[in-house]
């Protein structure tokens, strides 16, 4: 087995950001985006693969048509109306939203626009009630400098975030509405040659500089990247969504990067092999050649009703078990797609025998598919509706194995690997909004944004330490909290030190939540009254850490309680 | 022109001197470069920008005042699979889709940008492919109208197709209908083809069927699964009984109305609940007694439009009544306040309308509920004056029998007694 190079891979990655804007209102409804888990309406939902514009299905949409799933949607009447129940048309899109993402492409220098088409993006996992996520491109081309060094920017667009899945079991999938609607920049950058560290600075660098408008939402889930993969030679470009912490990524891309370039390589071990192509010709059922069978796997699938088939590979033998890195094998990759058909796994020739499976059975499959020591060999038990469209698209698999990396969009683990998620979308999941005319973008309108751009995050940071005399460190934490504002107000308003404020602020606001405590009980009035009550000599500064933890506590709702 | 779809001025030159049409690959250069697919334009947008399908499937606006160059690129051409053609099944029923147009048929118009009706009658039934494990549908495009522009001559043509079919091969029809005005035509049809032997449902659909929510493939299933099991006949109305995609109603096509502008479940039936509900492959009836009150099949179908709606408000003015009849209209229903009122201010004119033989009814703009013009004063002067209280007929259903009456009869005392007759569950107890 080999060490894994990246510069012998030529791995390239291009980050994709999605940043929920926090202009406290939904992309094309008046809705407050409000987390939370009391819902007083509920109602059910079955999705359709339709056209396109340019009357074709999109692959990711025909993939999820074939799991056919039940959602029940899940809404609360304060962050959700009829528009997010898709029971109304959308309203106009929210003006704020529009101008935040035109001044975020102006500061990334990026060619916006002047007619911006919102468009339907055909996603129908449930995940959006009417079947497709609302997006515009906003602009394309431009660039961030990260360490001296022009990362470019393909594409701005500004989009609705999606309901949040809250369960998934069996034929029934369930989402919450609540972030359904919520406006989102999506900047996807261009694909660089570099190690997973470069990504991360790249990330965060980016993150910066969205923060600096202010105006975007902090918190777990608001910023969340997907990154996009390519190999050498590999022939696609990997989408890997769910990435969830800066963290996670280098080791994320590591494995795809590592992943891709295995594939690569039993694709050139396959074109110097006799290996032309599976197909559905040499697919048998096996249910009842198998019914004495061992396997407990076999014996519980033939209980259930379940259809065994075996499908042969010719000029394959080999190539399942074929592990060019450790844990990269064709077999692995075959197991995951089948997965997402709720099919348990498959069983391979070159795995065989085991997990009960003796020799007695693999000869009765060698003789009926007429197999030999060159041929491969595949065993599938799944229920009759679902096993036909599993072997298609293995056998699809199969054959793309040849070309090397197959365009799909997989899900990072939480162990930092990758699953197939679906086929990667294509051109035809675009569809024109028909309920929202063209959005125009005025000279005026592009002057605004233009300066309104915000200062650089170091800037920023020297203003504020020199403006409030504040550390370094002191200065950059409030600056990235949400506090920002209500902290210039406070230093400029009362007479209160400036670094007592922000670390009241910063430090002691943050330990309460640590202890469980909710911070959003603790409105921005009451804290600014509290530096008031202290400037005026009402109360101490040891009081003020005990005011919070009672507001937060939820004992007493305003400070005059005390 | 099509070529050119929504191109004016500027920018439809600026094709022509290329030698560009719609549907042409290109690559075009801006402050960057654009490799896509010209898009049609919409018609009231300007001309001084060109819509390109970008390879990503966004589409975007270039201004021509900036680009620097324009290649043709050769095209793909795209094979379009033909429609499957569904084999009959001999053991299974058959029903006749007629299409009329409106969002259950509807696409994207690239000449306004919104919606408009094209998809045929065979396109939709090959997408909700269930349809055919239960019946055999046989399609045919009417009308490609939306509901807005469906016209009392329409309702003509859509009734004298109908009764082609009154005996024929189908035991159940279905009209695909636009949902604005779906509840005036069910009430013409309930009129005009009282009697007729084999249930007629009209589906719509709140959300157009280029979507992957839309509430059409439910309609459709509900209502055919009506068709073949419901063992009766009459005109109903089939739509989404609420927001989720599980039950489905079917009212009776002259107690229904669009009652919200938006919701799948705008189809109520007034005063009570739906006459049948279709839940998965069960029904459940609530209707009691037959739809037509007569057995005897003997279509009608004419109709005078010479009929006047009017809603009284405050500050409704006698001339504007004066107007109508001036006019020669033959007949008024007033959507009168609560029980059945209108102003004193307009008193006058209705004696004269009465003595120039013009039929006056009273509906109520409640709605829902019975008008009782013998409890005030004002409702015993009315009747007093010759107007005629129409129970609780809606009032466009009012509107529409009072056309379809005046069509069928020139006698003023046959014409009251038509219009108090219940003929087609219009009235309930």
């Amino acid at each position: 087995m080999n060490e894994f190079s990246f510069e012998d891979a030529g791995v390239k990655v291009g980050l994709e950001i999605h940043q929920q804007l926090s202009t406290n209102k939904k992309l094309f409804c008046n809705c407050t985006p409000i987390e939370s888990d009391e819902y007083t309406k509920k109602f059910q939902r079955k999705l359709r693969a339709v056209k396109s514009e340019l009357g074709e299905f999109d692959p990711a949409a025909l993939f999820e048509k074939s799991k056919s799933k039940t959602i029940t949607y899940y809404a609360n009447s304060q962050s959700c109306c009829l528009v997010e129940e898709d029971e109304e048309p959308p309203h106009k899109l929210d003006k704020d939203a529009k101008n935040l993402a035109l001044i975020i492409a102006s500061a990334l220098k990026s060619n916006i626009f002047s007619e911006i088409y919102p468009m339907r993006k055909t996603v129908i996992d449930g995940s959006n009630t009417t079947g497709f996520q609302r997006t515009m491109l906003v602009s394309q081309g431009g660039f961030i400098e990260v360490e001296g060094e022009k990362i470019g920017v393909q594409s701005i667009c500004l989009e609705e975030d999606a309901a949040k899945l809250i369960g998934d079991k069996g034929s029934v999938r369930e989402y919450s509405l609540d972030r359904l609607g919520v406006p989102l920049v999506e900047i996807a950058l261009e694909p660089v040659e570099g190690k997973p560290l470069q990504i991360k600075k790249i990330a965060l660098s980016l993150g910066k500089l969205l923060r600096t408008t202010k105006k975007v939402s902090r918190g777990i889930g608001s910023i969340r990247q997907d990154v996009n993969v390519s190999v050498k030679d590999g022939g696609a470009v990997v989408e890997v969504k769910g990435v969830q912490q800066l963290d996670q990524l280098e080791k994320i891309v590591e494995f795809e990067a590592k992943r891709q370039h295995g594939l690569v390589k039993i694709a050139e071990k396959l074109k110097n092999s006799k290996f032309e192509k599976a197909t559905k010709d040499s697919v048998l059922e096996i249910t009842d050649d198998w019914k004495d069978c061992k396997s407990k796997i076999i014996q519980k699938a033939l209980k259930d009703n379940s259809i065994i088939k075996a499908l042969k590979i010719p000029n394959f033998a080999g190539m399942f078990g074929y592990s060019p890195y450790e844990g990269i094998r064709l077999g692995k990759d075959i197991g995951q797609l089948v997965k997402f058909y709720g099919i348990g796994g498959v069983f391979h020739s070159d795995e065989l025998p085991n997990y009960g499976i003796e020799e007695k059975d693999i000869e009765i499959v060698k003789d009926l598919l007429k197999i030999n020591e060159n041929d491969a060999f595949l065993i599938i038990a799944a229920p009759a509706v679902k096993i036909d469209l599993a072997i298609e698209s293995i056998i699809n698999r199969i054959n793309s194995a040849i070309k090397g990396v197959p365009a799909e969009t997989r899900l990072a683990t939480p162990n930092a690997d990758t699953v197939f998620l679906r086929p990667r979308p294509g051109a035809s999941r675009m569809y024109p909004e028909t309920d929202v005319p063209p959005i125009i973008v005025t000279k005026k309108e592009l002057e605004v944004a233009e300066s309104n751009i915000p200062k650089s995050w170091d800037e920023s940071l020297k203003e504020l330490q020199e403006k409030y005399n504040l550390n370094f460190q002191l200065a950059e934490q409030v600056f990235d909290s949400p506090y920002i504002d209500l902290f210039e107000k406070i230093s400029s308003k009362t007479q209160n030190n400036p670094t007592f404020v922000a670390s009241i602020l910063c430090s002691s606001i943050t330990n309460l939540e640590r202890n469980g405590l909710n911070s959003m009980l603790l409105t921005n009035e009451e804290i600014e009254k509290t530096f008031e009550y202290l400037q005026d000599g009402k109360i101490t500064k040891e009081a003020i850490e005990m005011i919070f933890e009672n507001i937060m506590a939820g004992n007493s709702n305003s400070l005059d309680g005390h | 022109m099509s070529e050119h779809i929504g191109y004016r001025g500027t920018s439809l030159e600026f094709l022509k001197s290329n030698d560009l049409a719609v549907g042409d690959s290109v690559k075009i250069t801006s402050d960057l470069t654009y490799s896509g697919i010209i898009m049609p334009r919409y018609e009231h947008q300007d001309d001084k920008h060109i819509v390109l399908k970008l390879n990503s499937g966004y589409n975007i606006g270039l201004d021509l005042d900036k680009i620097s160059k324009v290649e043709k690129l050769p095209s793909t051409e795209k094979i379009r699979n033909a429609e499957k053609k569904i084999k009959e099944n001999p053991s299974l029923p058959n029903i006749l889709l007629l299409s009329t147009g409106g969002t259950i048929a509807s696409k994207v118009d690239y000449r306004t940008g919104a919606v408009t009706p094209i998809l045929t009658a065979e396109e939709l039934n090959s997408s909700v492919p269930e349809l055919s494990k239960m019946a055999n549908i046989d399609t045919e495009v009417l009308l490609s109208e939306y509901s807005e522009n469906i016209m009392p001559d329409h309702w003509l043509q859509i009734a004298n197709k109908l009764v082609e079919f009154a005996k024929s091969k189908y035991s159940g029809i279905i009209i695909a209908h636009g949902t604005d005005t779906m509840h005036y035509t069910s009430s013409f049809l309930s009129f005009a083809l009282a009697g007729y032997p084999i249930p007629i449902v009209l589906v719509g659909s709140q959300r157009s069927s280029d979507r992957a929510s839309s509430d059409a493939a439910l309609n459709l299933i509900g209502a055919t699964r009506f068709l073949v099991e419901c063992k009766t006949n009459g005109v109903y109305v089939a739509m989404h009984h609420d927001e989720s995609d599980e039950t489905i109603s079917c009212h009776y096509g002259t107690r229904v109305r669009k009652n919200h502008t938006s919701k799948r479940s705008a189809f109520e039936t007034i005063g009570d609940n739906p006459a049948y509900l279709i839940i998965d492959d069960k029904i459940q009836k609530n209707a009691k007694g037959n739809y037509f009150k007569i057995n005897q099949f003997t279509p009608k179908v004419n109709l005078d439009t010479k009929v006047a709606l009017v809603k009284y408000y405050p500050g409704y003015r006698a001339d504007l009544l004066e107007k109508i009849i001036d006019m020669d209209y033959r007949a008024i229903i007033f959507e009168g306040t609560g029980l059945g009122h209108i102003g004193k201010i307009l008193y006058g004119n209705v004696k004269k309308a009465h003595e120039k033989g013009i039929f006056l009814g009273m509906t109520s703009q409640c709605i829902d509920g019975r008008v009782g013009m013998t409890v005030y004063e004002s409702g015993r002067d009315l009747l007093n004056l010759g107007i005629v209280p129409l129970e609780n007929m809606i009032p466009e259903v009012a509107l529409v029998k009072a056309m379809w009456v005046l069509g069928n009869s020139d006698d003023s005392e046959e014409i009251k007694k038509m219009m108090l007759e219940n003929i087609s569950s219009e009235l309930s107890k």
